[in-house]
């Protein structure tokens, strides 16, 4: 279990003062002008050897991610672009961190913009976050007052910025979409290449960033990479937000070391499965992007990149959603089905057409209004989705179908049994279609 | 220049180009919907998938990769795409089997049918059953003008409409709105679109959501007959195909001429053709007792020779129209010749452009396509987007690239594109040219600035003035060199420029054609209808295809063809040379003009020496050779142009006004159209009609 001192997030639950002071009394904005001083290519070095990697799902290490931008500016401002267009179902990390410990994020804004030469930085909050918003936007202002931010500030590098409010599209959550809808434009995502490093907002250098990602790392940089290397497996290393929500006697939001067991997790921080391990059914590991995986494959997991990856899953934001056996997992996942495609863009093709055939179908198998054979019809619309779109909603969409079918056909065909037997039962024959 | 390899075959294209570009180099067919060489890159269909050698173990959408995103073999070879492994073909059948679950199955009963995108590609992509057990969806139609026809069930979303309407036609008003399968394209407010380029969206779109409203159930593309022709409808000389059935013009679409009008026209050149079935003179008429008489041909002739028996040559004159051939006008001149009189005139609206001045003074020296190149525009006295809406896209396309400054001086209307306006009239003109005006300085650093002289500042009094004052500007900011001549004239009338270059202007002595209406005792009109009759004391004679206002006054008329009925020859504004084609036969006893003027010759007394078009076109060749060489320019002489500018003259002080009062009523056969009718009711009511 981690140690309180090794926590990032020391005011995850907003339980402390979470004012400029309160977060100075914790260790926040301690030396930061020092490790300004330090130089733009330490920093960058620091944060790769750290290997963090990006917490907003893809998992791509964010020091490489800050390499790709150019180290000269050619005349064109450079942009960091925070993304805290949190809407992935489950997740609720981000959340905590710009309304509890919001000055973490901050913080990293001035670290991650002076690393990559950017002097404004933009936070895109999620629409539906209107407290939020209101804390970081206190937040700033108080940064802003102290000194902090702004031109000529204590710490010797221009940096402003500035929160956007999202209007409520999960789309804009993608990188691309998100920039668009920063620009002032209709949230759909750009056609890469080119990439944001190169042609990102207002055709400039950006880069878009996590929110927990940008809010680790000024603490990375006080304690050197080699603490930060302490935790996790290669390639995995660090510490993690989770949180966890649904069948669990305690949810919640919290942060651990990676590649904890999620036998570990659970017991430690959540109070066990309700009704037991017995009763697990299924967790969606990663948020509601990524496949689920059965609970009895799931209690060993490593709650980490490559462990999840070994089980057909992902980690993705670390939103463990468990379900335990009264769960209607075909519903469950019909309702995911029915998010996304509500939430598709419309813009390409197999995602606009194929999310709703999907949910359509889903709703069927929900009944057992189905045939078999609709089974592999749907994983193979699924597949004639997956990796056909310009951005991964497409993909992820499509995945936890794919988990349903892989895991759970059984349940499947069963229901598509008893709908067939009880065909006569519910009357239908006698129902005249007018 | 970039070396890869497509299904095995090495090749090697140019840098910018994108996959899709090199695949069909290679030789290979991608299919695509969204794609337009014209438009920018959507790569929303996901139809022109392809797989990448060493990328993502996903297909890429070729239309968005450029060539340069490749990566080389480990060993350096070059990058290889494939379009024909199971991969692609799994990919597009999937796209295709998303694009037909929604799409509805009534191909029966589509207008699209035929030349239908989907259609095609659905017989190499599509499977022969449908999986989709679901309702499909229904999208409501919307209304988006008198034009443009809206079945948005159809709609597979590859927005090229969109993209058109913002990027060519220089509006905003049609977009996608909502998300998801809720997608729609609409004008937001169901309101008429109000370009006069918008008739492009129903060749753009690949499905049959979108269809020409006018032309919607009345044929089957298969079943017509195409002929490649040109347009008359404005100077640009826009290349056209004319679709028959019968002797009927069904409808017309445009061709490609990269070097005029890319693959656009306007929407009176595009629905025009109804005005070709109504006001059709189809037999000749003799005025008797103040009425105009059906006649047979001798009795129509006979009437001419006894108005002309007896008349002195210099009572005699003839005007031609704005959309007479080079042809028509030759024989018209020759018989005016014959007859002895120097009172000709291809000018109705009295502009001050003279063929003795040299035919660089009247041509749009720069070429459409050379507009491109120029890196200022200064626009004096005219509207292009009224007056020639296809190169105002061409300046519109030019502006897009950045780096072009567009003054204007006369109107301040909507061009779709910014610009300075810097004055209304001469005083302007002047100020450039001692450069108290700003924008001199701009035209003067520009290296290859270009001055558009509109008929709006040459068609008054002062016109010769103004004309020399503008080449005077040309001179002095270097608009004329030895490689680059951006003086340019453009006209309004396709006849124009042809008339000039025959020479059919008033001889020493002779009358103009507004002297001519009350100047003369016979009057012979070819078709020219555009001039204020009112005052008219002459005995006239009409050649023409439209009981329009010249018509109204005549007394005789003797009943012609129109452009899509005859073989002719037009001279667009640049002076390019360019042959029309016949798609079909004039009604009733209605005759092509120069057979008309050939035989009134005869009766006459003084025979014109041909006795086909073979034979005129034989004469007028070897009078005027630069005819003979069809879609060539004849560039004119940049001296002529100096002469020019010295000739000096004292401008009036009135602003210039655009001669194109109403956009889609400026000839007879508009008028004549009822399409057009109601384009211009609504364009006069500022686009408010309500949607039913």
């Amino acid at each position: 279990m981690l140690k309180d001192q090794d926590r990032i997030f020391t005011n995850i639950y907003g339980l402390k003062d979470k004012s400029l002071r309160g977060a100075m009394a914790r260790g926040h904005w301690d030396g930061t002008k020092q490790l300004l001083e330090k130089g733009r290519d330490w920093i960058v070095n620091e944060v790769k050897a750290s290997g963090l990697r990006g917490r907003g799902g893809a998992g791509f290490p964010t020091g490489l991610k800050w390499s790709f931008m150019p180290k000269e500016s050619d005349g064109r401002p450079h942009y960091l672009v925070v993304n805290a267009d949190e809407s992935e179902p489950g997740t609720c990390k981000d959340r905590d961190i710009m309304r509890h410990d919001p000055h973490t994020l901050i913080e990293g804004c001035v670290v991650a913009s002076f690393a990559m030469g950017a002097h404004t930085a933009f936070i895109y909050v999620r629409g539906e976050f209107i407290r939020e918003r209101e804390a970081l936007q206190a937040a700033i202002d108080e940064c802003y007052d102290a000194g902090l931010l702004g031109k000529n500030n204590k710490l010797g590098y221009d940096i402003d910025i500035v929160v956007h409010h999202g209007a409520g599209a999960y789309i804009c959550g993608e990188e691309t979409a998100l920039l668009e809808s920063l620009e002032g434009k209709k949230g759909q995502p750009r056609l890469k290449p080119p990439f944001p490093a190169n042609m990102g907002l207002y055709g400039c250098p950006t880069t878009v960033n996590n929110v927990e990602s940008i809010a680790v790392t000024p603490t990375i940089l006080r304690r050197g990479a080699a603490w930060y290397t302490g935790f996790g497996r290669q390639n995995n290393h660090g510490t993690k937000l989770y949180s966890i929500s649904g069948h669990v006697n305690r949810p919640c939001t919290v942060e651990e070391a990676m590649s904890i067991p999620f036998h570990e997790l659970i017991e430690k921080h959540c109070g066990g499965i309700r009704g037991g391990w017995d009763n697990l059914l299924a967790v969606i590991p990663g948020g509601s992007s990524v496949p689920c995986v059965p609970g009895a494959q799931m209690k060993d997991a490593i709650m980490d990149y490559d462990g999840l990856r070994e089980l057909g899953s992902g980690l993705g934001t670390a939103a463990v959603i468990v379900m335990d056996k009264s769960t209607d997992i075909v519903k469950a996942i019909w309702r995911l089905s029915a998010f996304y495609k509500h939430e598709s863009c419309g813009q390409c093709t197999p995602c606009r057409e194929g999310t709703g055939w999907m949910m359509r179908v889903m709703e069927r198998m929900v009944k057992g209004n189905a045939q078999k054979r609709e089974i592999d019809m749907l994983f193979q619309v699924s597949k004639q989705i997956e990796g056909h779109t310009i951005c991964a909603l497409g993909d992820a969409a499509a995945w936890p179908v794919q988990g349903l079918i892989k895991h759970f056909r059984p349940e499947m065909e069963k229901r598509i049994d008893q709908y067939t037997a009880n065909a006569m039962a519910h009357g239908a024959v006698l129902e005249a279609a007018e | 220049m970039a070396k890869l390899k497509v299904d095995g075959k090495e090749i090697e294209v140019p840098d910018h180009f994108t996959l899709l570009q090199a695949c069909e180099e290679a030789g290979a067919e991608v299919p695509r919907f969204c794609f337009h060489e014209r438009l920018s890159v959507a790569g929303n269909c996901r139809m022109c998938l392809v797989e990448v050698k060493g990328g993502p173990p996903k297909p890429a959408a070729s239309c968005a990769m450029g060539v340069r995103d490749l990566r080389p073999g480990p060993n350096g070879e070059p990058p290889e795409v494939f379009t024909t492994t199971p991969m692609v073909k799994k990919a597009r059948e999937g796209v295709m089997e998303f694009l037909l679950i929604n799409h509805p199955l009534d191909c029966p009963i589509c207008d699209q049918g035929g030349e239908c995108d989907l259609q095609d590609q659905a017989m190499a992509y599509g499977v022969d059953s449908s999986r989709y057990r679901e309702n499909k969806r229904a999208v409501e139609d919307k209304y988006i003008g008198p034009l443009v026809k809206t079945i948005m069930t159809r709609c597979i979303h590859c927005t090229r409409c969109v993209r058109f309407t913002t990027e060519v036609a220089g509006i905003s008003e049609l977009g996608l709105i909502g998300r998801g399968e809720d997608a729609e394209i609409t004008t937001y407010l169901e309101q008429a679109m109000t370009s006069e380029l918008q008739g492009n969206v129903v060749d753009l779109c690949p499905v049959g959501a979108l269809t020409s409203k006018p032309f919607a159930f009345t044929a089957r593309p298969w079943e017509l007959t195409k002929t490649e022709s040109i347009d008359v409808m404005d100077a640009v000389g826009s290349a056209i195909r004319v679709d028959t059935r019968g002797r009927e013009v069904m409808r017309i679409l445009p061709r490609v001429n990269e070097e005029i009008n890319e693959e656009w026209i306007s929407d009176k050149t595009r629905y025009i053709w109804d005005g070709l079935k109504t006001q059709r003179l189809d037999r000749p008429y003799v005025r008797k007792d103040g009425r105009l008489r059906p006649a047979t041909w001798a009795e129509a002739f006979g009437a001419i020779r006894a108005a002309v028996a007896g008349k002195a040559a210099d009572r005699i004159g003839a005007i031609a129209g704005d959309l007479a051939s080079v042809e028509e006008i030759y024989a018209l001149r020759e018989l005016m010749a014959a007859l002895g009189s120097k009172n000709v005139d291809c000018r109705q609206d009295g502009a001050a452009l003279d063929p003795a001045l040299g035919r660089a003074s009247y041509l749009f020296n720069t070429t459409i396509a050379g507009i491109e190149d120029a890196d200022a525009l200064l626009i004096v006295g005219a509207n292009p987007r009224i007056e020639a809406t296809v190169l105002n896209a061409r300046i519109r396309k030019r502006w897009r690239m950045d780096g072009f400054p567009i003054g204007v001086i006369g109107e301040k209307a909507e061009l779709r594109y910014g610009y300075d306006y810097l004055g209304a009239g001469p005083d302007t003109l002047s100020g450039l040219i001692d450069g108290s005006v700003g924008f001199a300085e701009v035209l003067r650093k520009a290296e290859r600035p270009m001055i558009l002289v509109g008929q709006g500042a040459l068609a008054r009094p002062d016109g010769l003035a103004v004309l020399s004052a503008a080449a005077a500007l040309a001179e002095s900011v270097g608009a004329v060199t030895a490689e680059w001549n951006g003086f340019s004239v453009l006209h309004t009338a396709a006849a124009r420029v042809g008339g000039l270059d025959l020479g059919f202007v008033p001889g020493e002595g002779g009358k103009t054609a507004a002297e001519m209406l009350t100047g003369t005792d016979v009057l012979f009109l070819l078709g020219a209808d555009e001039m204020d009759f009112s005052a008219k004391t002459a005995f006239t004679v009409y050649i023409g295809s439209h009981g329009d206002n010249a018509a109204h006054v005549a007394d005789v008329i003797l009943p012609g063809a129109t452009y899509t009925e005859k073989s002719g020859t037009w001279v667009n504004t640049e002076g390019r040379v360019q042959q029309g084609n016949r798609a079909g036969f004039a009604p009733g006893d209605a005759r092509e003009d120069w057979a008309i003027l050939r035989a009134l010759s005869d009766v006459l007394g003084h025979r014109l020496p041909f006795d086909s078009l073979a034979q005129l076109r034989a004469r007028l060749y070897a009078a005027h050779p630069h005819f003979a060489a069809v879609d060539e320019i004849a560039p004119g002489e940049p001296a002529d142009l100096a002469a020019l500018a010295k000739k000096g003259g004292k401008m009036a002080n009135s602003g210039f006004a655009s001669p194109v009062k109403d956009f889609y009523l400026t000839n007879p056969i508009a008028r004549a159209s009822a399409v057009m009718a109601e384009c211009s009711a609504l364009a006069r009511n500022n686009f408010k009609a309500a949607a039913e």
